[in-house]
């Protein structure tokens, strides 16, 4: 009898559980099926080449950013790993990271295989420099000729022996329209420094992009490793700590649409996604400069399966699939024939394509650091983070002596009572 | 012999997830990226001493909060009728399950500017106060998900005192007050250290928490070794250090605590 309660009231809160998943996800299905959805479909030009490994029982493990594929969850796009399967019969493993940094220390901790991951430039570079990524056979990735010869022997792959472009975009400013009352033309990276908007600015959490912003501000190359530059920028990034009210990276997303926050630092394909969300946000590139990232698709050294890797490199390569993958994330792609196939209205937003001339003056792609610079860059940030009120240091350690010192007077006591009734 | 063969799977997992994960973080607190010997990295760790000393404050203020929070809880429990009681319980246990990440994002939109809370302060007309992204809001978050951990061992070990000793204690003159400091609370004390080390542990090395809650501007520990391995200077020795310099002073806080224990039980004998 006693358990009736505990599993009637499991039960009930179940229902309740159940109860609103179910109407969640009723309205957004009503949504979804109000607005006029464009059916994609997939053509591939060279059937025969993707047949290769039919019946063989081939399966591929692939190792990418979060929600950084067209997985077919909107109407009407194409799930790329589903479609991929059923035109090769090869199996896809597919998981997740959130920073290079962490793909980084996954692939070097050993134990992992992947046949495919999508570093960005800099990591890129130093995986190269590691010899932790293989060379690719571009006869198998006929498709690379669709690639734009912007992108072709980028800088981190001189050779393009190595990698070939996902996709691409550059770091602007999102910022509240009804609550700065800046023309877009007018704003800059000092945006991020301006007292008025104390407490209500967010920062990138990650060294590499922070160190970023104060180099474009002091006016600095974005891959210095000169330690004055560096010291400068942490001196800046200080000074920028009193007016910012977190250091975040997807949490942007949330803290910019409730307006918890005035502006931030970010990606422009993210931010597209966000501006189509929240009306009164707006997204510059500042004009004096940015950074460009470039996300490629590379095979790792350990990768046991590269013919059927650089079959998926091609497959990513279609126009089809291409033009999927970039309405589906957001971020600008490389791929001419999908840049072709988008709508005018994006390609003329000021956002996600910029003329050749800005990216070519303005626009600097990170590079690899030396180990140097980059542990250099680390303590500067652990320092930059950790600095605190000075008035809160001074009775914290006092009071930890105290409670130290009570600690043991209180054992010492103890034991002394203890002795004592011992010896009764 | 017996025994010994039911206990071997255990034995063989400590040593494959315990013992040689420690050992490895051993060899590489003590050894450079080529593996010779060397000290540089332990003694490196003495440059982040206010962030030890920050995250041992805060987990210490944390764990005397669910402490103070848990004692009485799980006193007024155990006078609670046994149906009662396990109802209770439950509803004890329910944050818990929902997974941790997203019980913490929650009180983010709590107490935001924006948030809840502050929204409900502006109906009765009062300015946001600033709530999100303090060492505030880190204790809370500590406090929020590791309150069942104190709470549990405490009621688990008060629910098995013999009512027969609480008479006892009343037949011999002691008025409630007194049942509770000399006969309970002693009791007690077990309960009271193993909630104090399941909680001050977890506190003092969380990184989630003080990110999510702290605004990335208030470092701590877990943050700290967090950056060694997933920052973009990716130096495992050095965080490997740290963590073997924290694992001591948890250790050596862990055996001061437990001198109180023993002590405890031989004077009640």
């Amino acid at each position: 009898m006693k358990k009736i309660p505990k599993t009637a009231f499991a039960a009930v809160i179940f229902a309740v559980i159940c109860g609103m998943l179910t109407s969640c996800s009723q309205t957004q299905t009503d949504v979804e099926e109000e607005e006029e959805i464009e059916i994609q479909t997939l053509t591939v030009e060279d059937e025969e080449y993707y047949s290769r490994f039919r019946g063989q029982g081939v399966s591929i493990n692939i190792y990418n950013w979060g929600e950084y594929i067209s997985d077919g969850s909107e109407e009407g796009t194409l799930s790329v790993n589903a479609e991929f399967t059923k035109l090769t019969d090869i199996k896809v493993n597919y998981t997740n990271y959130a920073t290079n940094e962490e793909m980084y220390a996954k692939l070097k901790g050993g134990g992992a295989s992947y046949d495919i991951i999508i570093p960005s430039d800099y990591m890129i570079s130093r995986m190269i420099k590691e010899g932790m990524l293989a060379k690719l056979n571009f006869d198998n990735i006929p498709n690379f000729k669709y690639i734009s010869d912007t992108f072709v022997n980028p800088e981190y792959d001189p050779q393009n022996e190595y990698s070939v472009p996902y996709t691409w975009g550059t770091v602007g400013i999102i910022y509240d329209t009804t609550l700065i009352d800046i023309p877009a033309e007018e704003i800059d990276w000092d945006i991020l420094w301006n007292e008025d908007y104390a407490d209500r600015i967010l920062m990138f959490d990650n060294p590499r992009d922070a160190f970023a912003i104060a180099e474009l501000r002091s006016g600095y190359s974005l891959n210095t490793e000169n330690k004055k530059e560096l010291e400068e920028c942490a001196e800046l990034l200080k000074e920028q700590k009193k007016v910012v009210q977190a250091y975040v990276m997807d949490e942007i997303f949330d803290k910019m649409g409730a307006g918890e926050a005035l502006a931030a630092p970010y990606y422009a394909g993210d931010a597209i996604t966000l501006m189509d969300e929240y009306e009164d946000l707006g997204f510059v590139i500042p004009k004096s400069g940015t950074n460009m990232f470039i996300d490629a698709v590379c095979v790792p050294v350990t990768s046991k399966q590269q013919e059927a890797a650089e079959m998926y490199i091609n497959f990513l390569c279609e126009p089809d699939i291409a033009y999927a993958t970039t309405t589906y994330i957001g971020y600008s792609t490389p791929h001419d024939a999908a840049y072709e196939r988008l709508d005018d209205e994006i390609k003329n937003d000021g956002i996600s394509y910029l003329d050749d001339t800005f990216l070519e003056e303005n626009t600097t792609v990170f590079c690899n650091l030396s180990d140097e610079a980059n542990q250099k860059m680390q303590d500067l940030w652990t320092e930059i983070k950790s600095v605190q009120d000075e008035t809160r240091n001074r009775w914290l350690v006092p009071v930890f002596l105290l409670a130290c010192v009570m600690t043991s007077i209180g054992i010492i006591i103890r034991r002394y009572i203890k002795k004592k009734k011992d010896v009764f | 012999m017996k025994t010994k063969l039911v206990a071997a799977p255990y034995l063989l997992w400590m040593v494959i997830f315990i013992l040689v994960p420690l050992i490895m973080v051993a060899y590489f607190a003590f050894t450079d990226k080529n593996g010779n010997f060397t000290l540089d990295y332990v003694s490196d760790v003495a440059q982040y001493t206010p962030i030890f000393i920050r995250s041992i404050w805060l987990a210490l203020i944390a764990t005397v909060i669910c402490l103070v929070i848990a004692y009485p809880l799980a006193y007024i429990l155990i006078g609670m009728k046994k149906s009662m009681q396990s109802t209770m319980l439950m509803i004890v246990m329910l944050p818990m399950w929902m997974n941790f990440l997203l019980r913490t994002y929650a009180w983010m939109t709590l107490l935001g500017n924006n948030g809840l809370i502050n929204t409900l302060l502006g109906f009765i007309g009062l300015e946001p106060y600033k709530m999100l992204n303090t060492e505030g809001a880190v204790v809370l978050g500590m406090v929020y998900n590791y309150i069942p951990f104190m709470i549990l061992p405490i009621y688990a070990v008060m629910v098995k005192i013999d009512k027969s000793v609480l008479e006892a204690a009343a037949d011999l003159g002691c008025n409630s007050r007194k049942t509770m400091l000399r006969v309970v609370f002693p009791l007690s004390l077990p309960g009271v250290m193993s909630g104090i080390t399941m909680v001050f542990v977890p506190a003092i090395s969380t990184f989630i928490i003080s990110r999510m809650l702290g605004g990335g501007g208030n470092l701590l520990i877990g943050d700290l070794i967090e950056m060694q391995f997933l920052g973009n200077a990716y130096n495992i020795n050095l965080g490997a250090a740290i963590s073997l310099v924290l694992m001591v002073i948890v250790l050596l806080m862990m055996t001061i605590m437990n001198q109180f224990n023993a002590d405890d039980e031989v004077v009640l004998m």
